[in-house]
């Protein structure tokens, strides 16, 4: 037997014990999504824990920063797996997908040790500090100060729109360390704990009613020297880095809900079957076809950019593999997943129709309650993680080459 | 399933390529056209590329053939597509080379093969009957007549067909329009009594004739008498998949000239492809021509594969295909200004192709229609 074989029969009777059966339910809309920290029932808590002990919830890190050390291809069966049972790798977070892979790139070993352990434990919830009032798609524009004061930085300023930011322990955060420097060239990237005197955090209430944004205030706050990533006035490259791990973790949720999973093909069949089935059953049918023809045609364009955007992301993975990479393609994938997404939710609120318009109480069901929130939240989509026209222009410069 | 190409597959791209530039760029439809050529391609030209292997890519050795996949005839077509190269390659080695290949008894299917295979023997196939695609829609008859049948009705849109030695005719032996039963598939030869064959000149300068069957005598069945179908579906499902790359060949050469257009063009004192305007509909070109990329990749490497999705995949592909292609033709023209306008430019020779490839084997409303029946809502 080939040794990914008996890997695969190794983690199938591990998850057979391990996972515990409230587990193995997919989990839709946000709750899959690692925004901000989720509240862990005992049973979910106890799953991340027997996750995290074997390194699973960064297969693929190494073993001394809490990863699997586990090849791409182990990883790939373990995501396999996990999915054939209707679970998923726990613990998905800004720190897992975002943080953690950029202090792999380009963090010294000491800050390695210090923060990946935390974070593939799923001890440490991490938040972004990059988006200010005055700088969004202009990101750069940010005014956020940090001064050197001995071995410490001494940072002032405002972060705005930061998810999470009541709910977490650590920010990693972009603050202007020379002002003097042209825009680019003066801002630094560094880490630091949230609970740390002159710190005021207060949230920002969302059109989906949830309030995972939050306005962040520095007052004098103080963060260590060492805990500043890279070289100082440097950060902007490393500031752009995570940005491409933020595009590809947010493009992963166009192959809908739950799409990075294994079993993708599938797993689209699966979720598309089941919007028709909706629209089936709460719009007429004729001949057991759905009678509006128009919604029909607009389910199955929906499904088909689905099956054609995920095989797009699995022939990019295989050109990079070939050494033939596009390349920045995290841009295309980040604009086209998340519109896609936003079109289907708009598509499953014409499907409900009023039962989609409800908002709390008596007269729906929890699941299109749910999905009124789900279509507003996806709105934000497009916008965090850079806008869709910003990812446009990315794609005009980056990667046609088009003049600035 | 491979998405990406492998070695051996960039290996025959490149050789296509050079041989397609030298060959046959776009001032050779554009001479066949001015020249009011009656064949419409070049018969020396196809002599070329059969002896390259290609007419026999996909056909078994014993016939002459090299027995490779749909991956690489893939490849192919999307070379042609890239420069419109005009060539009864689908006509005769797909479409009814694949209804001879599949329904033909064995002692004229091998030789009509490997003379298919050699570049001599034409085959076309006579399906359509009204103005948009739909295989089932027959309504010429075969009649019982003796040992044989005899054909009336009349076809449209038959690909090649002026030239073709032989036809392959669908025609009802049962049921009514429609009906998937009830189609027989027949081989007759060009010259047979009762059959007219007429050339109709198409916007793209490519070939299409109307066919006439007045009590056409024919002995040859493809397959089962009223059985048809089971050998038409997977061959026009074949014959799209790799139609699919002809039309990916052409959008992505559309595409690679417009981007070029955008960074060369000057207005107003800069580069147009400055303005967002342009910016931002050029990026959702690439992102329809990269999902296009993958769909056609995935669909032929099943086909190769023989998975079960053959199917569903070709809707998927032929779809995103053909609304990606006219999106493609039209910004050409759009973003190339007054210039897209002019014959002299080739630009209009890609839009007018572009339309063709939008219908033929069904547009994109056929296929998610029939995406969303074989998917039951
Ligand atoms: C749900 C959600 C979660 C978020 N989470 C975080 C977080 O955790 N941490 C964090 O730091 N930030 C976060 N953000 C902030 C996000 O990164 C910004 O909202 C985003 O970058 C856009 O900035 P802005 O809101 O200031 O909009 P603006 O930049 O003011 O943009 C307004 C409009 O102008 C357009 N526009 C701007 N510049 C251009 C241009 N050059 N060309 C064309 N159009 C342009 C934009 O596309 C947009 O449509 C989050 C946002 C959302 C919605
Ligand atoms: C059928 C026809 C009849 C005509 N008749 C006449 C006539 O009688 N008399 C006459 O003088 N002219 C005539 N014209 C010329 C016509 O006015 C020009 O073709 C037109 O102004 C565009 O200029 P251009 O062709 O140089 O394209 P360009 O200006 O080179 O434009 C190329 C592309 O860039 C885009 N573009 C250019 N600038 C910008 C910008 N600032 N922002 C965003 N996009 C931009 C354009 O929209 C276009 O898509 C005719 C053209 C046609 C096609």
């Amino acid at each position: 037997m080939d040794s990914l074989e008996s890997f695969r029969q190794e983690i199938q009777s591990w998850l057979e014990q391990n996972c515990p059966v409230s587990q193995r339910q997919l989990r839709e809309g946000e709750e899959a999504v690692p925004w901000g920290s989720p509240q862990f029932g005992e049973e979910a808590q106890q799953w991340l824990d027997r996750c995290a002990a074997k390194g699973f919830t960064c297969p693929s890190w190494p073993k001394e920063y809490g990863g699997g050390g586990l090849s791409k291809e182990q990883e790939r069966v373990l995501r396999q797996e996990i999915g054939t049972i209707g679970a998923q790798v726990p613990g998905g977070s800004f720190g897992t997908h975002m943080l953690g892979p950029v202090l792999l790139e380009l963090g010294s070993h000491e800050q390695k040790l210090r923060f990946l352990p935390d974070i593939a434990a799923g001890r440490t919830v991490w938040a972004q500090g990059y988006s200010e009032p005055g700088a969004g798609s202009d990101l750069a524009g940010l005014q956020t100060r940090a001064v050197r004061n001995g071995d410490e930085y001494v940072i002032n300023g405002s972060k705005i729109w930061t998810t999470g930011a009541n709910n977490a322990d650590w920010m990693f955060c972009l603050v202007r360390t020379d002002p003097e420097a042209a825009k680019h060239d003066g801002i630094s990237f560094i880490l630091f704990n949230l609970k740390s005197p002159g710190v005021t955090i207060s949230p920002i209430e969302l059109i989906s009613g949830a309030s995972e944004f939050c306005e962040v205030f520095f007052e004098d706050v103080r963060a260590k020297a060492e805990n500043l990533i890279g070289e100082k006035n440097k950060g902007w490259a490393i500031a752009k880095r995570l940005l491409q791990f933020e595009r590809t973790m947010i493009s992963g949720f166009g192959a809908g809900p739950g799409g990075k999973r294994s079993g993708k093909k599938k797993r689209v069949a699966k979720v598309y079957r089941a919007m028709a089935d909706m629209a089936l059953q709460y719009q007429p049918q004729k001949d057991g076809k759905l009678a509006n023809v128009t919604l029909r045609d607009q389910l199955t364009q929906n499904e088909m950019d689905t099956i054609c955007f995920t095989l797009s992301t699995k022939r990019a993975g295989e050109e990079a593999k070939a050494g033939a990479g596009p390349g920045h393609t995290a841009s295309m994938f980040k604009w086209y997943a998340t519109e896609l997404n936003k079109r289907r939710q708009e598509l499953i609120m014409t499907s409900l129709g009023s039962k989609a318009l409800g908002w709390e109480g008596e007269g729906f069901e929890p699941h299109e309650l749910a999905q009124t929130r789900a279509w507003l939240r996806s709105k934000g989509n497009s916008i965090e993680g850079g806008t869709s026209e910003v990812q446009m222009n990315v794609i005009a410069k980056r990667v046609l080459g088009l003049p600035d | 399933m491979a998405l990406a190409l492998t070695e051996e597959q960039q290996i025959l791209q490149s050789t296509a390529r050079e041989f397609i530039a030298a060959n046959a760029p776009v001032t050779h439809l554009r001479g066949l056209r001015d020249g009011k050529d009656a064949t419409g391609f070049s018969r020396d030209l196809w002599a070329e590329m059969a002896k390259l292997g290609w007419a026999g890519l996909i056909e078994d050795e014993a016939n002459g053939g090299s027995a490779l996949g749909f991956g690489e005839l893939a490849v192919l077509f999307e070379e042609c597509g890239r420069k419109l190269a005009p060539s009864p390659f689908l006509a005769s080695v797909v479409l009814a080379g694949g209804c001879v290949r599949a329904g033909a008894p064995a002692e004229l299917r091998n030789p009509i093969l490997s003379g298919v295979a050699r570049g001599e023997t034409l085959l076309a196939l006579a399906l359509d009957e009204g103005a948009t695609f739909a295989p089932y829609a027959v309504t010429a008859k075969a009649e019982k007549s003796g040992d044989g049948w005899v054909l009336t009705g009349e076809k449209t849109f038959v690909l090649d067909g002026h030239v073709a030695d032989r036809l392959v005719v669908v025609a009802r032996t049962s049921g009514s329009s429609g009906d998937r039963d009830g189609l027989t598939l027949f081989l007759v030869d060009a010259p047979a009594k009762g059959l007219t064959i007429t050339r109709t000149t198409m916007v793209d300068n490519r070939n299409a004739a109307t066919v006439k069957l007045d009590g056409v005598a024919a002995e040859v069945v493809l397959g089962t008498v009223d059985q048809g179908a089971d050998v038409l579906d997977p061959v026009l499902d074949r014959a799209t998949a790799v139609f699919c790359a002809e039309m990916l060949g052409l959008m992505t050469e559309a595409f690679e000239h417009t981007i070029e257009y955008l960074k060369t063009r000057e207005q107003f004192g800069v580069k147009i492809g400055t303005f967002q305007g342009l910016k931002h509909r050029a990026a959702a070109m690439f992102a329809e021509l990269e999902l296009s990329r993958s769909v056609v990749r995935e669909t032929v490497s099943a086909i190769d594969d023989d998975g079960p999705d053959v199917p569903t995949l070709v809707c998927v592909a032929k779809a995103r295909c053909s609304d990606a292609v006219s999106l493609i033709a039209r910004e050409m023209l759009q973003m190339h200004g007054g210039i897209g306008m002019t014959d002299e430019a080739d630009i209009g020779f890609y839009l007018k192709r572009a339309r063709v490839q939008e219908l033929t084997f069904g547009d994109a409303s056929y296929h998610r229609d029939r995406f969303a029946t074989l998917q039951g809502y």
